[in-house]
C-alpha cells in the first residue's frame, strides 16, 4: 500500500493529485490555456471534412450537370427515348444505353435474389456453426475481386462456354415458343446482355447476401422459437416468421444491389458486345451506359459528343443515388423499428 | 409414440418434403455462390502461372511481338494508389471522427452518414467523370494526379464508415474516465478513442486499398496510360487494371498472356489484403 501512496505522491501527472489541484481555485491555470484552443480547433477541422463529405454528393451532381449542359441544351427531354448514336453527324440519344442498364440489372436481379436469399438462410439457419466464418468470408471474396477480372474471365471463359454449350440448348428449347424464342433469338455469340447479367449478378450476390444475413440475425430468437415450438419446420419458420419481420430490410438489401448492378463498369464492358442497338433478344449485343462511357470517352471528340457521355453519366449517378438512397433509407425504417421494440 | 412429423400423416409428410427441397436449394445457392470464385481464381492461377515470371516486375510493357512485362504499370499503381490513400485516409479519418464523436447532436452528422453510405455504392466510372471534369478538363491533360485524387474520392467513404463504425463501438467508459481525469475531447479524441479503435480503423485504410488497387473505371480518364516507366505524376500514368484491360482487349497473344499475368497478381494482392485485413481485425475482437 505505501508504495501505491508513494508513487501517487511522486507523480505529477497522476489522476488524484490533478482532481485535488483543481478543488484549488489558485492552481486552476495548471490546465493549459490553449486545450480550449485546440479543443475548438480539433471540432471544426472534424466537421469541415464531414461537410466536405456531405457536399461530396452534390458537388459531383453540379459538375455533372454543368458538364452536360451543352447536350441537354441541344437535345433536351428527347435524349432520353431517342434511340441514336451517331457520332459523326453528333446526334445522340441515350435510350439504347439506359436500355441495356435496366435489362443487364434486371437479369442479374432475378438470378440474385433467390441465390442470395439461399446463402443468407443456409449461413444463418443451417451451417455448423464452425462453418459460418469461412464460408462466408468465401462468398464476402466474391466483393473483393476486381470488377476488370469477372470481364476478363467473362471474356475468354465464360463467354466461350456459354457459346457453345448454353445458348444452343436454349434456343433449341424455347426458340419455337413464341415470345420466348424472340427473347433468346439471334446467333450465338457468347456475349451479349444475357451474359453480362449473369457475371453482374455473380458481382452483387455478395452485397446482397450480407445485408439479408445482417437482418436475418436480428430476428428475435424467442420469435422464432416459439415457431419451432408449435412445429413449424426450418423452411416455414423462415418464410412465415423470419422473412416477414425482416421484409424491409430484405428490400433495402435488394436495393443494394440493384444499386451497385446498375453502375457496374468493367466486367459489362468486356462482355456486353458494346453495340448501339435495340434487340428484343437477351443473347444480342448491347450496350450499358457505363460501358459507354469506359469505351467512348477518351475518344471523344468534339464538345458535344463529350458533353452527351457526361450527361449519360449524369442519368447513370442520378438513377443509382436514388436506388441506394432507397436503400438506405429502407435499412433505417428497419433499424428504427427495431429500436423501437427494444 | 410416433410424433406426430414421422406419421404417416400426408400433410405432415408434404410440409417435411418441401422443407427438405428448400433446404436443399439452400444449400445448392451456396454452393453455387462457391463455385464461381473456385472457377475464377482457379482460372487465374492456371492462366497466371505461365505469365508470372520474375520479367513481369523488372521490364515495361512491350510492343506486341517482344518480350516485357509490367513494371511501369505496377509502379505507376502503387505511386497512385499510395497518394490516394495518402488523400484519403486523413479526410476519411477526421469526417469519421465528427460524426462518431461530435456527431450525437445536430443534422450534419446523420446527414453525412447517410451521403457516404450513398458514395460507397456510387459507381466508380462517375468519379472519373467527376474527376475528369473538375481537375483534367481545368489543366488540360491527363495525369497520374488526376488518378489519384479520383482514387481518393473513392477511398474516402471507405474510411469514413469504418472510422465511425469502430469508434462506436468504443466503449463510453473509456471515454468517461479520461473526462473525468481532466482530459480535453481532443486528447480524449486522440489519446484514448484512436487507441482504443485503432486495429478497427486500420483495418478501413486495409480494405480501401484493396478496393482501389483493382478499380479501373476511374482511372481511365484521368490517369490514362503510358507505354513507358515514368514517374512524373504530373503526365499520363502506367497502371496495371488500365494496361490489362487494354491488353486483354487487343489481339496479340503475347499482351493477353501478360494481362492474364497482370490479372493473376493483381487478385492475388487484392484478395491477400483483404484476408490480411479480416485477421487483423478479428484478432483484436
Amino acid at each position: 500500500m505505501s508504495t501505491v501512496i508513494d508513487s501517487v505522491g511522486h507523480t505529477s501527472v497522476s489522476p488524484s493529485r490533478e482532481m485535488s489541484r483543481a478543488n484549488e481555485p489558485r492552481k486552476a491555470p495548471q490546465v493549459p490555456p490553449n486545450n480550449a484552443l485546440m479543443d475548438a480547433i480539433f471540432r471544426n477541422v472534424t466537421r469541415f471534412f464531414a461537410f466536405a463529405v456531405f457536399s461530396l454528393l452534390a458537388a459531383i451532381l453540379a459538375t455533372l450537370l454543368v458538364g452536360s449542359l451543352p447536350s441537354i441544351e441541344k437535345f433536351g427531354a428527347h435524349f432520353l427515348v431517342h434511340d441514336n448514336w451517331d457520332p459523326v453527324q453528333e446526334d445522340f440519344g441515350a435510350l439504347v444505353p439506359i436500355f441495356g442498364t435496366l435489362v443487364t440489372s434486371a437479369i442479374a436481379m432475378v438470378i440474385a435474389i433467390p441465390v442470395s436469399f439461399g446463402i443468407a438462410l443456409f449461413l444463418t439457419e443451417l451451417s455448423p456453426p464452425w462453418l459460418r466464418r469461412p464460408l462466408g468470408t468465401a462468398i464476402e471474396m466474391l466483393a473483393a475481386i476486381p470488377s476488370i477480372i469477372y470481364g476478363m474471365w467473362g471474356l475468354f471463359v465464360f463467354a466461350p462456354l456459354f457459346q457453345e454449350y448454353v445458348q444452343p440448348a436454349v434456343q433449341s428449347a424455347f426458340g419455337d415458343v413464341p415470345g420466348l424464342g424472340a427473347l433468346f433469338g439471334g446467333p450465338p455469340m457468347g456475349i451479349g446482355m444475357m451474359t453480362a447479367g449473369i457475371i453482374l449478378a455473380v458481382m452483387v450476390i455478395p452485397f446482397i447476401t450480407a445485408v439479408m444475413r445482417d437482418v436475418f440475425e436480428i430476428v428475435p430468437p424467442m420469435l422464432k422459437e416459439s415457431a419451432y415450438g408449435l412445429g413449424s419446420t426450418t423452411w416455414e419458420v423462415t418464410w412465415r416468421v423470419v422473412l416477414p419481420y425482416t421484409k424491409v430490410g430484405v428490400i433495402g438489401g435488394i436495393m443494394l444491389g440493384l444499386g451497385r448492378a446498375l453502375g457496374e463498369t468493367m466486367a459489362i464492358t468486356f462482355v456486353i458486345g458494346n453495340a448501339h442497338r435495340l434487340s428484343a433478344s437477351l443473347f444480342a449485343p448491347g450496350n450499358s451506359i457505363a460501358s459507354a462511357l469506359a469505351n467512348e470517352f477518351t475518344e471523344a471528340v468534339g464538345d458535344l459528343y463529350t458533353s452527351a457521355l457526361i450527361e449519360l453519366g449524369l442519368i447513370l449517378f442520378f438513377i443509382t443515388t436514388i436506388v441506394l438512397a432507397c436503400s438506405k433509407l429502407l435499412l433505417m425504417q428497419l433499424a428504427k423499428q427495431e429500436g423501437a421494440r427494444a | 409414440m410416433s410424433s406426430p412429423m414421422e406419421s404417416g400423416n400426408p400433410v405432415y409428410a408434404a410440409r417435411r418434403r418441401v422443407n427438405a427441397f428448400m433446404l436443399t436449394l439452400s444449400g445448392a445457392a451456396l454452393a453455387f455462390g462457391l463455385f464461381w470464385l473456385v472457377w475464377i481464381v482457379a482460372t487465374l492461377l492456371w492462366e497466371g502461372a505461365t505469365a508470372l515470371r520474375p520479367s513481369i516486375l523488372l521490364q515495361p510493357t512491350p510492343p506486341p511481338g517482344n518480350d516485357g512485362g509490367l513494371s511501369n504499370a505496377i509502379i505507376g499503381s502503387l505511386m497512385m494508389a499510395g497518394v490516394g490513400t495518402a488523400i484519403g485516409t486523413p479526410v476519411g479519418i477526421l469526417a469519421g471522427t465528427y460524426l462518431a464523436e461530435y456527431g450525437r447532436t445536430g443534422w450534419l452528422a446523420p446527414a453525412t452518414r447517410f451521403i457516404n453510405d450513398v458514395l460507397l455504392s456510387a459507381p466508380s466510372i462517375v468519379i472519373g467523370l467527376f474527376v475528369y471534369a473538375v481537375y483534367v478538363a481545368r489543366v488540360g491533360h491527363f495525369s497520374g494526379w488526376a488518378g489519384a485524387l479520383a482514387l481518393s474520392v473513392i477511398v474516402i467513404p471507405v474510411v469514413v464508415r469504418t472510422t465511425d463504425d469502430m469508434l462506436k463501438l468504443v466503449p463510453n467508459s473509456l471515454r468517461e474516465a479520461a473526462v473525468a481525469l481532466g482530459c480535453p475531447k481532443w486528447k480524449m479524441i486522440t489519446l484514448v478513442s484512436y487507441r482504443a479503435a485503432r486495429a478497427g480503423i486500420l483495418t478501413g485504410v486495409l480494405l480501401a486499398v484493396a478496393r482501389i488497387s483493382g478499380e479501373t473505371a476511374p482511372l481511365l480518364f484521368t490517369a490514362l496510360n503510358n507505354q513507358f516507366t515514368s514517374w512524373n505524376m504530373n503526365a499520363p500514368m502506367a497502371n496495371l487494371p488500365v494496361v490489362i484491360f487494354q491488353f486483354a482487349m487487343s489481339p496479340y497473344d503475347d499482351w493477353q498472356r501478360l494481362a492474364w499475368g497482370g490479372a493473376a497478381l493483381i487478385t492475388l494482392v487484392v484478395l491477400g489484403i483483404n484476408i490480411a485485413a479480416r485477421m487483423l481485425f478479428s484478432k483484436k475482437h
